[in-house]
């Protein structure tokens, strides 16, 4: 068990590597990073005394050292704009974004889960046609213009829910429904297919056979054997909710991370635009290996590897 | 005798012949098409939408960039002094939203399109060299994948735009050298599997180059996921493009996109909600076909995972 850690510790401690790699690289790729944020009026001295002040008059090599070797230390540098650094205001939308993200994979989970069983439990039926048709609607729409159609209708006509902002407890539930909806479009199309396949097993036949209850035997033999592949797909999905969620967050005014980088990245403030980053791929890669150890509690047969 | 014996095995032949009909490929592909009403529902989609953006001027009612003061705002069905008919309404300069919708059909297929092209070749490159090589070049080839695929698509391409700047040639160069990580990893099992398999071996037993076997023998026999996995990417794709420019990262006025006609939506949500509506059912209706023609596509080429998904 304790190999199964370290050698999962190595693989993050490399992926973070690369990662790191790829975000200092991306601020890069316009060139040089003081023309972005220097004001036109300035002169030549005074863009090279900031170039100095920043230290992006040193090597690209030696400002990777600097920037990663801060960065472990959780310094990523002043916020340009805000003259505060970079990781206190990082820190201060983390909180709302994983709100959020833990309300919309509940409602995705909720309305997911029970219709994905339902239509695998009837298949080719019509209900099994609707739910499916509403899950390849469900992925095919793009998640901010959902996000708009429930202001247009919720807020705009009914004059029920906020619009954006988060000033009161109300206004989570539009932002939430939008993207749990996207993922419980994606939830269910897994959801049907791995009870599909379970209820076909041995087990399941001989469970029936016993003459145990129908409810009993959909629940305890084949939704838990089931979990497996739903488990696993809910964690892919869950890059899906962090992406969706910078834009969403965005319809709804959310003050989340995914709000926080889209604003500092219209304004360049490439400090904050880093450290969101990092801590986006950071965020996916431990519920991940959260995801892992889940899967040794579902199933046994699984072992620390 | 012998002609007749000729003709005797050329009309026996002719007789299977006539049993079974030979068909063209394309006439084979359509009769195997037609059987699933689901890749008709998505051809069919997928059809009109680059017909749309191949002629849209053709057909489109009006002029889509053709502004209007006096019709500004006007609600779906809106018929002006010249009897004219503004099917979906109009917008905040009075231009007609369908044929803005028709205009924008462009840029979704050729985002779509040439992103996937890009991101599928690179990847079917890179994922081919790293399974074919194998060893500790392909840990660290994979390992470069596992570190790009760890921040979620859309914030990548949402940071690279941010710092690169907008606009059409650049988002579809950062749509497809963004992209190609997940199909470099698709192909990689593909070939880890394939590689082992008896007819690559006696590749190499008649003495052919690594290249020649890398490229004659195991690229056909994993093309084929690549193809499957464009099919879903397209959709992807086309939903990053509108997004990107909903948020004012991507394409910019007066080219036009559903995602900018969005944009534009949302400042008038609270009375026009006509601007919002239509544009986003184009983009739901486009990934829809096409979703639904690679769900086809992959019950085609790969019968293996048929009822998987």
């Amino acid at each position: 068990m304790r190999g199964f850690f370290i050698s999962r510790l190595i693989q993050l401690v490399v992926t973070m590597f690369i990662v790191s790699v790829v975000v200092f690289f991306i601020l890069r790729l316009s060139g040089d990073p003081i023309l972005v944020v220097a004001p036109d009026f300035f002169s030549e001295e005074q863009i090279n005394q900031m170039r100095k002040f920043w230290g992006f008059d040193r090597p690209l090599g030696e400002q990777y050292l600097t920037f990663v070797s801060k960065a472990i230390t959780g310094d990523f540098g002043k916020s340009y704009l805000a003259k505060r650094p970079a990781m206190e205001l990082v820190f201060e939308r983390l909180g709302y974004s994983w709100m959020l993200a833990a309300a919309s994979a509940a409602i995705g989970l909720t309305i997911a889960v029970p219709l994905g069983i339902l239509s695998a439990l009837r298949r080719n039926s019509f209900v099994d046609l609707v739910i499916t048709s509403l899950s390849s609607l469900g992925t095919a729409m793009p998640s901010f213009w959902l996000g708009l159609m429930l202001i247009i209708i919720f807020s705009v006509h009914l004059r029920m829910l906020p619009a954006f902002g988060a000033l009161e407890p109300k206004a989570i539930i539009l932002p939430s429904a939008t993207l749990g909806v996207g993922m419980a479009a994606r939830l269910s199309r897994m959801t049907r297919s791995a009870m599909l396949e379970v209820l076909n097993q041995d087990y399941v036949r001989t469970a029936k056979s016993k003459g145990l209850q129908e409810k009993v035997v959909i629940l305890r033999h084949a939704l838990r054997n089931a979990l497996i592949p739903i488990v696993t797909v809910f964690g892919l999905q869950l890059g899906w909710l962090l992406g969706g969620s910078v834009v969403v967050e965005s319809v709804f005014s959310w003050p989340g991370l995914g709000r926080l980088m889209i604003d500092s990245i219209s304004v360049r403030d490439n400090t904050v635009v880093q450290a969101g980053l990092l801590f986006f791929a950071l965020s996916f890669i431990l519920i991940n290996y959260a995801i892992d150890v889940i899967y040794i509690i579902l199933d046994p047969r699984i072992k620390f590897q | 005798m012998i002609t007749d014996a000729q003709n005797g095995h050329q009309s026996e032949t002719g007789a299977v012949a006539d049993m079974v009909p030979r068909r063209s490929l394309p006439r084979r592909l359509l009769a195997i098409l037609l059987k699933s009403p689901v890749g008709v529902a998505g051809s069919i989609i997928v059809s009109v939408i680059v017909l749309l953006a191949f002629f849209g001027p053709l057909v489109s009612p009006h002029d889509p960039t053709g502004r209007n003061i006096r019709a500004r705002f006007e609600p779906p069905g809106f018929v002006d002094n010249n009897g004219k008919i503004y099917r979906l309404g109009t917008d905040q300069l009075g231009r007609d939203v369908f044929s803005r919708i028709i205009a924008g059909s462009r840029v979704s297929v050729l985002v779509g399109v040439i992103s996937v092209l890009i991101a599928g070749t690179l990847g079917v490159v890179y994922g081919l060299i790293s399974g074919f090589v194998g060893g500790f070049i392909d840990s660290v080839m994979m390992r470069i994948v596992d570190g790009l695929l760890a921040i979620p698509f859309i914030i990548l391409v949402i940071a690279i735009s941010g710092v690169v700047g907008a606009g059409l040639s650049t988002l579809i160069l950062i749509l497809g050298f963004t992209g190609w990580t997940t199909y470099a990893r698709v192909i990689r099992g593909e070939v880890l599997k394939v590689r082992e398999m008896e007819y690559v071996i006696a590749a190499y037993a008649l003495g052919q180059s690594r290249l020649k076997v890398m490229f004659l023998h195991i690229l056909p026999n994993v093309v084929h996921s690549a193809i499957v996995l464009a099919a879903v990417q397209v959709g992807v794709t086309i939903l990053a493009e509108s997004s990107l420019s909903f948020l004012g990262l991507g394409v910019k006025p007066p080219t036009v996109t559903w995602g900018l006609m969005l944009s534009d939506g949302r400042q008038y949500i609270n009375s026009a909600w006509w601007m919002t509506a239509y544009p986003g059912i184009a983009i739901t209706i486009t990934v829809l076909g096409v979703v639904f023609l690679g769900d086809w596509l992959r019950d085609f080429l790969d019968p293996n995972v048929r009822g998987r998904a």
